[in-house]
């Protein structure tokens, strides 16, 4: 009946960093078996770059298009990983019991997040590399200065801060499927209103400021600062995502439930 | 502190809004035992067991696992003990193999993975994820998860539910093996074949509270039933008063007799009965001793009527 003697009991958890490394693993693995995260993450902003990138379909005003097209692609990317995928993707662990079960295991909440940062800026850095390689195929010449290049990371991984703490509030207080729902209207609104593929000078100047005050809109905007106009570092638009950030963080922390 | 039982829980109270899921319960599991808790549904077993794995917050009472507050000291709990849920728990699109990999990343000295899938019948499966898995294999693959860390305490909330014959009974096996190799498991069932296979200790507990607890043989033994057919109408009354104090002879139906011995069929018993059988002439024919089942104990314990 018992064939073989079983391992006695020896308890302890592994460092903090192999947690991490380890579910952040599983985090990236379970992602690009996703067909759906995939096209919503690489294929939908690829295209839409190539496509609006190529024709006059909307008028950007004076410049080259790739040169107003590229920093906007680079911001819906963000987006689409920080905020969309990362929403739905943490709705449905909530969902599935995943999060109540890592919960007795010795990975810490603190770690479950370390992990999910980690998953989300390396699902960037994929991103941006791919659209960059596209877009500099497709003629860009963007602004490269030290100052361009480190403010359009910072601009980066502060958007990611303000879009990551949405989605987790989303995630954290709707149902699974509301959060889908919800979670892939505001990509569709952010992609229309923020500044990704239409210039937010071609809205009214009453809701202009309005926009710019948005996540979306600060991150096109500071992306397109940095890259487009080598403009210095944008302030303004950090400060707005990293108020974000902190709000978003914030009532995350207070009102996620686990299950 | 290391002297402390695996789980001591007293006056243990938990409202879920206006219903009251456990209400005043107190009970004991020892280190190295299989403990069973066993309950109708709704009888307060998962909340009890979610309190004592640090997922719910006691309203009033006390909870030690391990002699630790499982709320309080859960960071230094958490290594310590296993956990399977009653269902889910692990991501729809993780393949089993990958799954156990990563959560032995989590360990200091975790079991080989490749040890578990084969112990567990999940080897031909490795590569399938979690949502192809058949429900069997869902729960062999949780129950590999919650022990993968080498535990000195694992909780199990209805291991064997839904399993087929050999699932559950490679489960059997291996929690013996687990209490074999020093370890203690704390399981809720409704099966009671199981916690009378592997239950050292058995709590009954019913609408928030303890019924009973005991070893099986404490539950079970403490009553016996003696049979018997014999020809019908006999005067038992002689009988009745050579037996031990308590003890109740009926026929029912005629000729059929049932002797109830609230303290137990032992030798001297048998004697008495077939002695006054042999002083009146009688053959008893089909002469059997029953003890109770566990199922027995626990029906009378908690009634017979439906649950929803």
């Amino acid at each position: 009946m018992t064939e073989a003697t079983w391992p006695s009991p020896a308890p302890g958890s592994a460092p903090l960093p192999k947690m991490v490394a380890a579910q952040a693993g599983l985090e990236l693995r379970t992602l690009i078996r996703n067909g759906e995260q995939l096209l919503l993450t690489l294929i939908i902003p690829v295209l839409l770059l190539v496509v609006f990138s190529s024709e006059a379909l909307i008028s950007i005003g004076r410049g080259s298009r790739i040169g107003f097209i590229a920093p906007g692609i680079l911001a819906l990317a963000v987006m689409s990983t920080s905020f969309t995928s990362l929403a739905i993707g943490t709705a449905f662990e909530r969902r599935y019991g995943v999060l109540k079960r890592l919960g007795a295991t010795p990975l810490s909440r603190g770690g479950l997040i370390a992990a999910k940062a980690v998953t989300v800026l390396t699902v960037e850095l994929g991103q941006v590399v791919l659209i960059v390689i596209v877009s500099l195929l497709l003629g860009w010449h963007p602004v490269v200065t030290a100052v361009s290049v480190v403010s359009a990371l910072l601009v980066i991984v502060a958007g990611s801060a303000a879009f990551s703490g949405l989605a987790l509030l989303m995630a954290g207080t709707l149902r699974a499927e509301a959060t889908l729902a919800a979670a892939n209207l505001v990509y569709l609104v952010l992609l229309g209103v923020g500044g990704v593929v239409f210039p937010l000078t071609k809205f009214p100047a009453a809701v202009r400021p309005a926009l710019r005050l948005l996540p979306s809109g600060a991150l096109s905007d500071g992306l397109r600062a940095a890259l487009r106009y080598g403009a210095g570092f944008p302030a303004r638009d950090v400060i707005v995502l990293a108020i974000w950030a902190v709000v978003g963080i914030g009532l995350a922390a207070r009102f996620f439930r686990w299950e | 502190m290391s002297d402390a039982p695996a789980v001591e829980i007293s006056g243990l109270v938990k409202n879920y809004g206006r219903t009251t899921a456990v209400a005043g319960l107190s009970m004991r599991a020892e280190r190295g035992q299989v403990t069973a808790v066993l309950g109708p549904n709704g009888a307060g077993k998962t909340t009890t067991i979610e309190v004592c794995e640090g997922y719910r917050r006691a309203d009033s009472g006390t909870v030690r696992v391990l002699g630790l507050d499982p709320v309080r000291d859960a960071k230094r709990l958490r290594p310590r003990i296993g956990v399977m849920l009653q269902s889910g728990g692990i991501p729809t699109t993780a393949r089993a193999a990958d799954y156990l990999h990563v959560l032995a990343r989590f360990y200091a000295h975790p079991i080989e993975p490749g040890v578990l899938l084969d112990r567990l019948g999940l080897a031909g499966s490795a590569r399938t994820p979690f949502r192809r898995l058949s429900g069997g294999q869902q729960q062999r693959l949780s129950l590999a998860a919650a022990i993968i860390g080498r535990p000195e305490l694992v909780f199990l909330d209805e291991p064997t539910a839904g399993l087929d014959p050999q699932a559950r009974h490679a489960t059997w096996d291996l929690v013996e093996n687990l209490k074999a190799a020093g370890g203690t498991v704390i399981l809720t069932t409704h099966y009671l074949e199981e916690a009378e296979r592997l239950a050292d200790y058995v709590v009954i507990v019913d609408h928030g509270g303890l019924v009973t607890q005991g070893s099986p043989a404490e539950l079970t033994g403490s009553q016996g039933q003696l049979r018997f057919r014999a020809e019908s109408g006999l005067d038992t009354s002689g009988l009745t008063g050579a037996l031990p104090a308590g003890a109740m002879v009926k026929e029912s139906p005629a000729g059929a007799y049932l002797i109830d011995l609230p303290s137990g069929v032992d030798p001297q018993v048998v004697a008495t009965v077939t002695a006054w059988c042999a002083e009146q002439g009688v053959l008893a024919k089909n002469l059997r001793i029953e003890s109770r089942t566990l199922e027995d104990v626990f029906l009378e314990l908690t009634g017979r009527e439906l649950r929803s």
